[in-house]
């Protein structure tokens, strides 16, 4: 490597000029003498869309959770938009983020979007929207506002923005979580299997916004078991198996030339 | 012109509705009793008692008031660290919902009036801070035990209540930056507090009937009101019938109080 690259990553620049989003080196994640993850890097450029994908416990959740510190990883390396996030080991040797705040910071510019959606129940959907616009980030809440029913307006839920979470459709909830989730303006959008908890029939519009999303050029990472929405919509797909990175690479290669023979079962298995 | 006959026409109407024969009679037989107890009944005593009345049912609702206000504020901590808390403040926390909870109320009144109050008077240090004023009357010990029930009462509905709230709410919570205060105060207590509404509103209806009880240490309430008539005029029923009377009326307007304010509440919480 020339000197110029080695200092152009150090600054979270990686070769083509696209800024490093997220960059995991080496994750390791243990819950108790379970390993889940076992030494994963995993690397996302300004605008990439990464899929991971694999078979249920391979550790894919725990990865992108592990991303804004949801769960602690045990050793490795993890950098948001060039920041390294600090650990440090606490008494009983878990790791912990080392600075709070620094935290707090990151993960107010990610945004995250759940399977069970966890829209706050006691908040209408436009007050979820500019909760954290107003309280974390000290957005004004007339331009709080405004922000969140533009981009309620682009979910297709303008109607619905005095509506409680209990009354509307998951397919609905989980539309407004994704506009709570940009309300943040975040610099990466978090997935973790947004439509595994939704009727087949909502499925669809779900994943609409989140192609739309994709479109523009939105960074993201996502988890999912929507083979064909990840063929579609990713710029880079890693299969995971039982906490490794089996085999990546661009979507048409992965889905189309698998090199694994575990992905091959795999992927014969959801199809 | 028009529209405030049609209002005359339906408001009318919406009377005649509610003036259904069952109503009637029980409104005829409610009166027929008032009317009884005005007529055949002792009421003579009234005037000379009317002021000291009036005291004793501000008092009594005062009690009510602070001690509701204050063990509330008591029982959200007590509640919260039994749920997320480290094991040194959850244990007593635990222990001392489950002693209150299991001890009689009168019996923590006199243990607490009779027992410190004659245990200060010997510290002369005591004797001589700004508090004693206070502490030789009878109704600061009449607060604090009514505190320390209701604090510990609710405790006991707070720690379920914390303890309903979903996780995963309160870890998306997180996950957009919250910080643990930001969490706990934006949508972990709220949240809380919501769903403990229609318990809080019976304990309190409990609270107030147990307010007689400062009477037992010389505090002058409604309750001791009404002893005082019967002890100087051996009028027994009639005090005794307008003391309820008066309870119900504070009953009700808790009851309604409450109602207005779980009606402002965001019903069917995920």
């Amino acid at each position: 490597m020339t000197q110029d690259a080695a200092a152009s990553l150090t600054q979270g620049q990686s070769p083509d000029g696209a800024a490093e989003a997220i960059h995991i080196e080496n994750l390791h994640k243990r819950f108790g003498q379970l390993e889940v993850l076992k030494g994963v890097s995993l690397s996302a450029r300004d605008g990439d869309v990464v899929a991971i994908i694999g078979g249920s416990g391979s550790g894919k959740s725990t990865l992108l959770r592990c991303i804004n510190c949801l769960e602690n990883p045990t050793s490795g390396l993890i950098r948001v938009n060039g920041e390294e996030i600090r650990l440090k080991a606490d008494s009983h040797g878990h790791t912990r983020p080392a600075d709070r705040r620094q935290i707090e910071r990151i993960r107010s510019r990610l945004g995250m979007v759940f399977q069970s959606f966890n829209l706050w129940s006691h908040m209408t959907l436009l007050e979820n929207v500019i909760e954290v616009p107003i309280h974390v980030l000290g957005v004004r809440r007339e331009e709080a506002i405004e922000t969140a029913e533009r981009l309620l307006a682009r979910v297709g839920l303008a109607e619905k923005r005095d509506v409680y979470p209990a009354f509307m459709s998951g397919g609905q909830q989980q539309r407004g979580a994704i506009a709570r989730a940009l309300a943040i303006d975040p610099r990466v959008m978090l997935f973790d299997e947004p439509t595994s908890a939704l009727d087949p029939e909502l499925v669809g519009e779900v994943l609409k916004v989140i192609g739309d999303l994709a479109q523009e050029g939105r960074t993201m990472i996502l988890v999912t078991h929507e083979m064909k929405f990840a063929r579609n919509v990713a710029t880079h797909v890693v299969y995971l198996y039982n906490g490794l990175v089996e085999e990546e690479g661009p979507p048409e290669q992965l889905f189309g030339d698998p090199k694994s023979e575990r992905l091959k079962q795999f992927l014969s298995n959801t199809h | 012109m028009s529209a405030r006959s049609a209002d005359l026409i339906d408001a009318g109407a919406r009377a005649s509705l509610w003036l259904q024969p069952h109503r009637l009679v029980l409104i005829a037989i409610g009166l027929a009793l008032v009317v009884c107890a005005a007529v055949f009944m002792r009421w003579d005593w009234l005037p000379d008692y009317y002021d000291l009345a009036l005291q004793g049912i501000w008092r009594t609702i005062w009690i009510l008031a602070v001690t509701c206000v204050l063990g509330f504020m008591l029982a959200v901590p007590i509640g919260f660290v039994q749920v997320t808390g480290p094991r040194w403040l959850s244990l007593p926390a635990y222990w001392f919902c489950t002693v209150i909870r299991g001890t009689p109320l009168l019996l923590q009144l006199w243990f607490l009036y009779y027992g410190l109050g004659s245990l200060f008077p010997q510290f002369p240090w005591i004797r001589e801070s700004f508090l004693w004023p206070y502490l030789r009357q009878a109704w600061p010990y009449a607060i604090l035990s009514l505190t320390l029930s209701y604090a510990a009462y609710e405790g006991e509905v707070m720690r379920g209540a914390f303890a309903g709230v979903a996780r995963g709410q309160l870890e998306t919570a997180r996950a957009f930056g919250m910080s643990r205060w930001k969490v706990f105060r934006r949508i972990w207590l709220p949240q809380a507090i919501y769903r403990a509404l229609p318990t809080l509103a019976g304990e309190t209806v409990l609270q107030l009937k147990a307010t007689p009880l400062v009477a037992t240490i010389t505090v002058v309430d409604i309750y001791a009101v009404a002893s005082r008539v019967r002890q100087s005029t051996f009028i027994v029923y009639e005090p005794l019938l307008l003391l309820a009377v008066i309870y119900l009326c504070i009953t009700g307007i808790l009851v309604l109080a409450f109602r207005k304010l779980e009606a402002r509440i965001p019903n069917r919480l995920g």
